[in-house]
Order: C-alpha cells, then structure tokens, then sequence
C-alpha cells in the first residue's frame, strides 16, 4: 500500500526561534493522526506546512495524488497547490469564520468547492450541498441563509461540509472543537467521529484536547518546543505515556 | 411625436459661457489678479502645487483663478497641465539639510543645533477674526533677526548616532514613479511616498487622526517639521556635471516611532516621512504618520486591519483627482444601465406575484 | 489644429499605450496595466476610452462617439469635439461609416464589419472586485483561474430570486480562459461581443487597465448549465419612432400621468430606419 502522506524532515524556524525541527511521519490511508502539545510546541506550524500555508524550510512532504501519485507539495507550482486544495486537500479552521464566506449562503459556501472544479449544473450543484448539509445535521430549510444567522456549533458544521464535498483524500483540522461551549462540542465530535468512520477519511488533525484525540485519532504525535517528544496508538500513548512531557500532559488533563 | 433630448452640443456651449459669468462675479468689483493670487493666497497656492504634483506658483494661482476657488478643481487643471509635458529627465534629490530655513520645530528636544524657529506660523494665534483686515489695515514689517541662521542639521540625525533611530537605506535604483508607471501592488515605500505627496490633504489628515485615536495606533512625536527653499539641480551628462536649476519651498516632517523591537532586533526608534511641495505643514505631519503605519507590515507589528495600515486601501484612495472624477462620474447618464435594471425589478417583482398589489398611477 | 500633438497624447505615451494594446490583444481577456495618463476630462468620464482612442487614431480616420447609444448626450458630444478639436479628424454619426467608435455602455445595433474598432470606457475593470477588494488577490485569481467565487455569486442570484439577477456589466469568458468585465453595457448586448469581425479595445483609465477582444474572439456570458444566459430588454414593446423589434430600448416617461414610450437608445440605428422607412413610404 501507498503511503497518502510522508513527511520528511520538516523544519520551519522563525528567526532564531523553533518553529517545528526534523518532523518525520507517515500517514496510511484511512488513518487519523492527532497532533498534540500546548500552544507554542509547533503543532500548528506543523499543519500550516503541511498544508501549504506556511513554507517550511528544509523537508519533503509527499502527497499520494488522486491525478499524478505521489508528489511533494512542496516542491509543485502555486496553481497545482491550490488546485490540490480544492480536490484532494481539505483544511477545518478552528474558527468558522476563517474557513467559510460569512456573506455568502450555507448551500453556497458548500458549492463553491463544486463549482472551484467546475461544477456547471445549478441543480446536481444544490442537490449535492443539501445533501451534504443534512449530513453535518443542517436542516435544508436553512440552505439560503447566511452562516452568521447561524450558532457556532452550525458554523462549524457548514464549514465541515463544504471541506468534505468534494471528496478530499486528505482532511487537516485545527483545534475544531475549539471556539465552541463544552455541550456544543460533545455533539460536533460525535459528529466528526460518523464522517470519519463512516467515510474512511484520512486526518491530519491538532488540538490541546485529549478527549478529542482519544475519540478520533487512531495515532498520536506528541510535540514540545517544535520537536515531536513521542509518537505512537493513541490508547498506548495515552494510557501508557513514555516521555515526562506526555506523563504530564496527560495527567493534568486527569486532574481537570 | 416626443424626440428624445437632443442639443446636447448647444447646452454644453451655453452652460460654459454661463460659468465664464459666474466666475468673474459682479462687475462692478475689481477682478482679482493671479499675482493677487499667489502672494495673498499663498497656502491655497501650495495645496494646489502639492497635489497638482507641478511646482509653478502662477500657474497654480490662475489655476485657482479658472476653478473659482475650487483646490480640487485647481489640482485637476494642474495634472491636466503637467501630463502634457516633455519630461527631459530626473532630478538630484534635495538636501533638505541644507533647506534656507523659514520655520523649524522639534517637539522632542527642547534645543538642538540650529535652534526652534517658529516662523510665519498660525500656531498660538488666537482664531479671533481680525476685523481690521476687512478694512485693509496696513500690515508693518516683522521684525527682522539680527544674523542669518546657523546650519540646522535634522534634529532626528542627532539620534541615528546611538543606533537609537533606524537607519534608512539610501535609494540606489530607479525612484518609481507612479505617473509614468501603473500602480501596483505591493508597493514599495518610496512609490507610497509618492502617492502620498499627491495624496489629498483632507484624506491624509483623516487617516492621520485614525491611527491617532488607535485604529493602526503607534504613538508619534514631531521629531522635526521644517520649511524653507532648497536647491533643485540635475546631472547633465552631456555636460559632465551638474547645474542648479530652481529653488522650491518645501516642507518636511520626520515623525519619531517607537518600534518594540523584535525576536531579532532589538528596540528602536523608527521614522514616518512627510515632504510637501510649498507650506504645508498639516499635510506633511499626516503624511509622515500614515507613512509611518504603513510601515507596519515591514516591521512586523500587528495587523489591526486598520484603514491607515492597508497599502491598497490608503493608495488606491488618496488621489482626489480620481476619486473627485469617479465620484462625479454618476452624474453621467446611465439611462441604459438604469433601464436593464428597471426590467429586471419589474421581472423579480411579477414573479414574486407582486403584479396582484395596485398599482397607483395605472 | 492647436499647439497640441495630433490626438493630445505625445508620441512617447502613444507608443506606450500602443504597446498594452498589442499585449492584451495578444492574450484576450486578460487586464493589461498601463500607465495612465492625466487627461483633462475627469476620471470616470472615459479616459481610457480617450487615451485607447488616442493611441489608436491616425488622420484619416472616421470617428464616431456614443454614450448610452446616443451621439448627442453631452458626454459623447464633448468627447467628440475634444477629437474634433486636437486630432481634427473627421466625425460621423454612421456607424457603418466610422473606423473607429469609442463607446460607454453601449454597442451599436448594426453589425460591426472587420476593420472597424471599437472602444470601450470601462469604470471597474476587474470582474472580480465587488467579491474581493484586494488586486493582489484578485490577479492571483485570474492567474489561477480561480473563478469558483464568481459562480458562486451567481448561484446566489438564483437562489434568492430564481435567476442570475444582474442586468448589466454581465461577466463572460474569453476564448475558455479570462473571466472579463464587458464594461457597464446591458447584458443584452452581451451576445454582440462573440465573434465579432471588429476590434474591441477596452479603456479603464483611473484603474490603468487596457483589455481587448480580438476579431473573432469566442466570448461566453457565464451562466449555469440549467439557468443559461438569456439577453433581455424591454418587453412588448416596439420602438415607438422606428417600429424596431429588435433593438434595445429607452424607456421615455412622456407625461406626469403614468405615460411612457419606447424608443431605440441606438439613436444612428433608429435615424436610419426611420430614414429608409420614410423613403419607401
């Protein structure tokens, strides 16, 4: 089997200061891989390059594409980036806002990724969004309002949809539970938990939250000041962590 | 039957020879001369000057003659003007070190080489109309100084000693030159320089005060505002040197920033720009402040998503002439456009059913 | 004439707008900048327009001025005798016998024939800016082809009112490629602009952008495969001094009682007709 991501020694500094060093990880399709450490360990930047927000300084990331296999993404034209971005990648912000048009409607901030591939049919094109949106729990009466007539947790949701429906081999998440109150999250999870089992997707996902990897992430990459201290199965490095920094990630998450 | 509106060629003949009659007034007041002008009206004169971007004080006079008083009108009939003519080359810059000095201040130090002067200045006048000037009262002579002006180095170079003020880059290459080239973006600090010396006065002063008053905050002192005449010269290179040519009234400000300093840098003081054709100092200050925001990228400062720091927004806004002409412009007809647009209103409404609502004058 | 070069502009400008012009012929659709010049009409009334006709002219040229469809609005008149006056070239009002028309929000009814140029005054160039503000953004996306967004705006139209409601300035695709702006004119000219035999040069003055469409360009109005574009004006009605069918038309308000009438907004077109009609009476 193929690879869909291999990373490569990845490092991206800020000046004199880490931002990740000499990141090496391979993702296998259908796997979840959780990134974890506190803000400032480098698990963003990490996602950043990784998705190609950021460029890394030194590193490879190879990407198993649905048209040319794999490839570094590193390496490709802006053009092929973005259109990878609208194919085969799909990027959750923790903030909706940042992932959706707040002032465009649900049904079409989840049909503008159709219509980004050159989708031409104003039917199959709201078809397919409601389709979408009553997946992440969107009532379709709601389809032609605007995400800010919505709640945050619907927000999230929206922006769910319009990453998944067009199919994205690879999904990156940053902090998605994040902005949200702790009832809000609980049903997002739960949520999230369906598309990726049901689906089979591949995830790239960074939080502080172990609740939120133990629940999705079938792999756990532990990082501190840019390097990544542990990695291994979620259960095993969760319930039997190697590392001090891990021993005390996870036993203040106990004491919580 | 109805004919459309027509004789468009004879209104446009008639409304001109009324605006020739509007503009001279009454008859029987004596018309006002362009030397009037110029010596009286001196700052209206520099505004025009400045934002006109062509230094000639008595074409800017009949300029503001033609336009009624208009600044913006004036300004437009300057550009007009100036993009008719041959352009022979570049000059050196000025030594606004050297400027023959009207008025120096320095809101920093209390004292520096060269002294304070306040010069031909509104500041501390009390804004009391003064009747007698309706009357024509006869104006004496200012006192005169006993001696020139010792040399007045800028005051802000006092600093750059200690590595305390950043130091600017000399400009080797080319200076852009918006009015040659399009403008795009991103746009290097010496072509907003540009923009902004053409910029409008009203429109810089207003984004000034904004990041006064913290969208885009960061705090600035007058470090030094000057006026006076410098020497403009050229390098001719079929004669192997250089001549002097004129001798302009400018004025500049160097605003004094603070800057945090960062991971790799240490802190600083750093400069906002403001150089003015003529005198104008609340312009050349507003200049010197929004230069100064817009530097916040390149430093690496927050991002507020204030107006003043967005280069695209303060550039693509600050010319009037543009903005005057396309504001304007909606007076045109757009019957056409209007017309597409009455279909489409009547196509929305009836297939709302609004057809069923009374319709009042049928 | 008068002590300014032939058609204003010195020949150095002329060269260098000459020289984006040959530039956005040679890849249609795509927004050309150029350094615009100060004219002495204000921004916003045609001075791309003038300086793309400038550039253009050569003395023996016919030119003809429109606005609206119209030769005597006042803005077409005073663009025409600035021509008049610092070129000296003739003026027409036939648009079979102009070489060169320069136009706001309009093309003519009568088919344009190779040969003939038309210029176009262009307020916003960029199709994409009332849905992103930035032209650093807004020129990646053209390099990209990035134009989900413009359809996006679209679906939105029909969403809320069943179809694409936008009247005028109707974006379309060059030639597959460049999503362009065809300037203020009513999407019912919109078809005038596919494969024309003239040349069609675009002039944004205040924005320092040339565009153009080549003879024989394919230009396609954008739309959805089940909402496809349909050119509109107003309907039911005939002009009321040609008796025209298929032209545009300009709604008249006759009296204060309600009373309107129609009538060609192409005043050479309606002339014309009316002309023919009343020498075959």
């Amino acid at each position: 089997m193929t690879p869909l991501l291999q990373v490569e020694g990845l490092s991206k500094r800020y000046g004199a200061h880490i931002g990740c060093a000499d990141v090496d990880f391979t993702l296998w399709p259908g796997e979840v891989m959780g990134i974890v450490g506190e803000s400032g360990s480098g698990k963003s930047t990490l996602l950043n390059c990784l998705a190609g927000h950021l460029a890394p300084d030194t590193g490879r990331v190879i990407l198993d594409t649905r048209a040319h296999g794999p490839r570094d993404t590193l390496t490709m034209s802006e053009p092929e980036r973005r259109w990878l971005a609208r194919t085969d990648w799909a990027f959750v912000h923790q903030n909706p806002r940042d992932g959706l048009r707040m002032g465009v409607s649900a049904g079409g901030n989840v049909g503008e990724r159709l219509m980004a591939v050159g989708a031409r049919h104003y039917g199959d094109i709201r078809a397919q969004a409601a389709d979408w949106l009553t997946r992440v729990e969107i009532d379709t009466a709601r389809m032609d309002d605007r995400p800010s007539t919505f709640s945050g947790g619907m927000q999230q949701r929206v922006q769910i949809a319009r990453n998944l429906v067009t199919g994205p081999r690879l999904v990156f998440m940053d902090e998605p539970t994040g902005g949200l109150d702790v009832s809000v999250q609980a049903r997002l999870l739960d949520l999230l938990r369906g598309l990726v089992r049901r689906l089979g997707l591949s995830v790239v996902i960074v939080t502080h939250d172990l609740s939120v990897v133990r629940l999705l992430a079938d792999r756990l990459m532990v990082m501190k000041d840019g390097h990544v201290v542990e990695e291994g199965l979620t259960d095993q490095v969760l319930d039997d962590p190697q590392h001090g920094y891990t021993q005390l990630l996870v036993s203040s998450v106990l004491h919580v | 039957m109805y004919v459309a509106v027509k004789g468009g060629a004879r209104a446009i003949a008639n409304a001109h020879a009324w605006l020739d009659e509007a503009r001279r007034g009454d008859r029987d007041v004596p018309e006002l001369g362009t030397d009037q002008i110029r010596e009286q009206l001196s700052l209206a004169v520099d505004r025009v000057m400045a934002e006109g971007s062509l230094y000639d004080p008595e074409l800017a006079a009949l300029a503001l003659k033609q336009a009624r008083g208009d600044t913006i009108e004036a300004v437009f009939l300057i550009r007009a003007f100036r993009t008719t003519l041959p352009r022979f080359g570049g000059s050196l810059p000025v030594a606004t070190a050297d400027m023959q000095i009207k008025r120096r201040i320095s809101a920093t130090y209390k004292d520096a080489p060269g002294g304070q002067v306040l010069g031909p200045t509104f500041d501390y006048t009390h804004r009391l109309l003064d009747f007698g000037l309706a009357e024509g009262r006869d104006v004496p002579p200012a006192p005169m100084a006993e001696t020139g002006l010792e040399s007045a180095p800028h005051i802000l170079s006092h600093l750059g000693g200690e590595g305390l003020m950043q130091a600017e880059p000399d400009g080797a290459g080319a200076v852009p030159d918006l009015t040659r080239d399009p403008l795009e973006f991103p746009a290097e600090r010496a072509l907003r320089l540009q923009a902004l010396a053409r910029g409008d006065e009203g429109f810089l002063l207003s984004l000034a005060y904004s990041t006064q008053r913290g969208y885009g905050r960061n705090h600035a002192f007058v470090g030094e505002l000057r006026i006076g005449a410098v020497r403009v010269s050229a390098h001719l290179p079929e004669l192997g040197f250089d001549i002097e040519f004129a001798e302009i009234v400018l004025t500049e400000c160097e605003s004094v920033n603070q800057f945090q300093g960062s991971k790799t840098a240490p802190a600083q003081f750093t400069r906002g720009y403001g150089l003015v054709f003529g005198q104008s100092e609340r312009k050349a200050i507003s200049m010197a402040l929004v230069d100064r925001a817009l530097r916040a990228q390149e430093l690496g400062e927050d991002m507020s998503g204030a107006p003043a720091q967005d280069a695209e927004f303060v550039l693509s806004h600050c010319d009037n002439i543009q903005s005057s002409g396309f504001l304007e412009h909606i007076k045109l007809p757009h019957y056409v456009d209007f017309q597409a647009e009455l279909e489409l209103v009547r196509k929305l409404r009836r297939a709302a059913g609004a057809d069923a609502l009374p319709e009042a004058a049928e | 004439m008068t002590e300014y070069n032939f058609a204003y502009l010195d020949e150095a400008t002329k060269r260098m707008i000459r020289r984006a012009l040959l530039k956005a012929v040679a890849i249609p659709g795509y927004q050309v900048p150029f350094s615009s010049r100060e004219m002495p009409m204000p921004y916003g009334w045609g001075t791309g327009g003038v300086q793309v006709t400038a550039a253009c002219l050569v003395p023996e040229d016919s030119l003809k001025v429109i606005d609206q469809g119209a030769d005597d609005t006042t803005n077409a008149v005073s663009i025409r005798s600035f021509f008049e006056k610092v070129a000296g070239v003739a003026t027409t009002e036939s648009t079979a016998d102009a070489s060169v028309i320069q136009t706001r929000h309009r093309i003519p009814e009568a088919p344009l024939v190779a040969g003939q140029i038309l210029v176009f005054q262009v307020p916003i160039p960029e199709p994409l800016r009332f849905l992103e503000p930035r032209e650093t953004e807004t020129r990646t996306m053209h390099a990209l082809e990035d134009y989900g967004l413009m359809q996006v705006r679209l679906y939105e139209d029909i969403a809320r009112h069943g179809e694409i409601a936008r009247a005028y300035a109707y974006p379309v695709k060059v030639e597959g490629r460049y999503v362009m702006d065809p300037s203020p004119i009513p999407k019912f000219d919109n078809p005038k602009l596919n494969m024309s035999p003239a040349l069609q040069l675009f002039g944004a003055g205040r924005e320092c952008r040339i565009y153009a469409l080549p003879p024989f360009t394919r230009v396609e109005s954008l739309d959805f495969e089940d909402y496809p574009f349909t050119p509109s004006k107003a309907a039911g009605h005939d002009c009321a001094i040609c008796g025209a069918q298929d032209s545009y038309l300009d709604e008249v308000i006759t009296d204060d009682s309600g009373g309107r009438m129609f009538v060609c907004s192409d005043t050479d077109y309606c002339a014309t007709r009316a002309a023919q009609m009343e020498a075959n009476a």
